[in-house]
């Protein structure tokens, strides 16, 4: 999953993707899942972090991970 | 270290100007406890999805609508609208507050007796009244109110044969500037049909007409519908004293007060903008008192009123069973409970809380009934904190009109219980089971013996 290179994200969540001029908010685990991905991390090290740093299942992070990374693609914000 | 609470990602596009500034916050915040009992606890012991009645909140409404009116004008009379919701238990409540009974058929009627209502304290109304219920009525003393000219003929039919004269009212309906007009049901007032009926019963010896009766609609947003209303059924009564000598003992207001809900395509919240029964009560009483009636004649002001005095009262609690995505990126949530018990969400966009704590951040999702029916919507958008399977929710505003027009449907209803001002429990239905439902069912011999 990468993230198109124009994407802004702030702290806050808001994130702004200026060549549409849409603009999005995340609750704070999709912030940061959007950060790491905009780290260039990959699925793999997303994982491993999540289950390292919440309260959280591999199930639940596949089906809900993978959601996610539709609605992104769903809203322009990855490269094909 | 320890770990972090997890919540579901969640990426929404942001919009303007289409959200209602109070919706969010409004609906997204937990509602844990109901009269100090924990939802959590309900559906442990009682299952999901599961109707709860509290009945501290009935009181409450009834004695401050009551008081209300009886602050305003000498002489009120509630009677409980039986199709509002009738569960014996729920009736019950209201008749030990003081509340007559409203029926609109035979077996609201017998529910009525049943539940110990004096027969001259049960009003019979509906245009569907056998000869039978009405005979029956008529040897009660229970006042009738007549809907059509058919049913006034046969009511004079049935006093001869009974040999004696029948208490009676007519439905009047009219015009009171809200759009359409309910002119099915009794005699219209403008074009005089409701001012013949009245002579046909005086001039007759076998009827005596006791009182006039109307109900305008239901979920009314406009006190003043109910002051035109009101005016033309005292301008009726002092006419009848007028030109018959008659005293009219009662006019019957009705129902119809709006309760609590949002009407879908309502900008606003039905609580924000929902008149109080206090300005219904000023619509109806000023003109009862500015009618002219002389004080001996004012006559007793009876109100039908349902879903004003329960929907608040009701919950419908229900669990998530799955979560899906919609082929245009929509979150969709679907819940154990369906449309076929909770008829009115075709209607209001009713509020829905998450029964659990959650980090205060909501999705747009629609939610979804468990029916395999593509009308078994609940709300088509609604901000909710991201929901698991499992977790539960709570339905605001459904205690008017929902038991009563539940029907079985793939699933079985729920149990009801009802939460007594102990903050005690009791089941006042039973969840329906395969016994329940089979129980009137025949089986032609022939179809016995299947063989596959
Ligand atoms: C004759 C009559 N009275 C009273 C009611 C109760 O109305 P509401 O629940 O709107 O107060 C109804 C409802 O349909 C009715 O038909």
């Amino acid at each position: 999953m990468k993230l198109k290179r124009n994407i802004a994200i702030s702290d806050s969540g808001f994130v702004f993707n200026p060549s549409t001029g849409d603009s999005y908010s995340l609750n704070p685990v999709g912030l940061e899942i959007l950060t790491l991905a905009k780290a260039q991390k990959n699925k793999d090290e997303i994982r491993q972090y999540m289950l390292d740093n919440y309260l959280l299942d591999l199930d639940t992070f596949e089906k809900d991970f993978d959601d996610f990374a539709n609605m992104l693609d769903h809203f322009n914000l990855i490269e094909k | 270290m320890s770990k972090k609470q997890y919540e579901r990602p969640v990426i929404q596009q942001l919009r303007t100007g289409i959200t209602s500034k109070f919706g969010a916050a409004f609906e997204s915040q937990a509602l844990t406890h109901i009269d100090g009992v924990a939802v959590k606890d309900l559906i442990k012991e009682f299952g999901s999805p599961l109707f709860v009645l509290s009945e501290r909140k009935i009181r409450e409404n009834f004695k401050a609508a009551n008081r209300s009116f009886k602050n305003r004008y000498p002489k009120v009379q509630f009677a409980w609208s039986y199709k509002t919701n009738y569960l014996n238990a729920i009736c019950k409540v209201f008749h030990q507050e003081g509340s007559w009974a409203e029926v609109v058929s035979r077996f609201e009627y017998d529910k009525a007796i049943k539940n110990g209502v004096p027969p001259s304290k049960i009003i019979f109304n509906g245009p569907d009244k056998t000869d039978k219920d009405l005979e029956l009525a008529a040897s009660n003393h229970s006042p009738i109110h007549i809907d059509h000219f058919d049913e006034l003929y046969r009511l004079k039919e049935i006093a001869e044969k009974l040999g004696r004269k029948i208490k009676v009212a007519i439905r009047v309906n009219m015009d009171t500037g809200v759009y359409p007009v309910w002119d099915r049901f009794g005699f219209n007032y403008e074009n005089g049909q409701a001012w013949e009926a009245i002579q046909k019963i005086i001039n007759s010896d076998t009827l005596d007409l006791v009182g006039l009766h109307t109900h305008i609609g239901t979920y009314m947003l406009t006190p003043n519908a109910y002051a035109v209303a009101s005016s033309k059924l005292c301008y009726l009564a002092i006419n009848v004293k007028k030109s018959f000598g008659k005293v009219v003992e009662y006019i019957d207001m009705g129902g119809g007060f709006a309760s609590k809900n949002t009407l879908k395509g309502m900008y606003l919240k039905g609580v924000d903008v929902v008149p109080s029964v206090d300005e219904y009560a000023d619509a109806i009483t000023s003109a009862f008192l500015n009618a002219g009636f002389p004080t001996e004649d004012l006559p007793f002001l009876y109100l039908e009123t349902g879903r004003a005095l329960i929907d608040d009262a009701g919950f419908l609690l229900g669990s998530v069973i799955a979560n899906k995505r919609l082929s245009d990126g929509r979150k969709a949530t679907i819940m154990d409970f369906g449309v076929n018990i909770m008829f009115t969400s075709f209607w209001f966009d009713h509020k829905i809380s998450p029964a659990q704590q959650s980090g205060g951040y909501t999705e747009d999702t629609v939610l979804y009934g468990p029916l395999c029916m593509n009308i078994d919507v609940l709300r088509e958008n609604i901000s909710l904190p991201p929901l698991n399977t499992g977790d539960q929710v709570v339905v605001h505003h459904v205690g008017a009109y929902n038991i009563t027009q539940s029907m079985q449907f793939i699933s079985m209803r729920p149990a009801i219980v009802l939460i007594d001002r102990n903050g005690k429990a009791n089941v006042i239905r039973k969840l329906e089971t395969l016994e329940t439902l089979e129980k009137d069912e025949l089986m032609p011999e022939y179809l016995e013996k299947i063989d596959l």
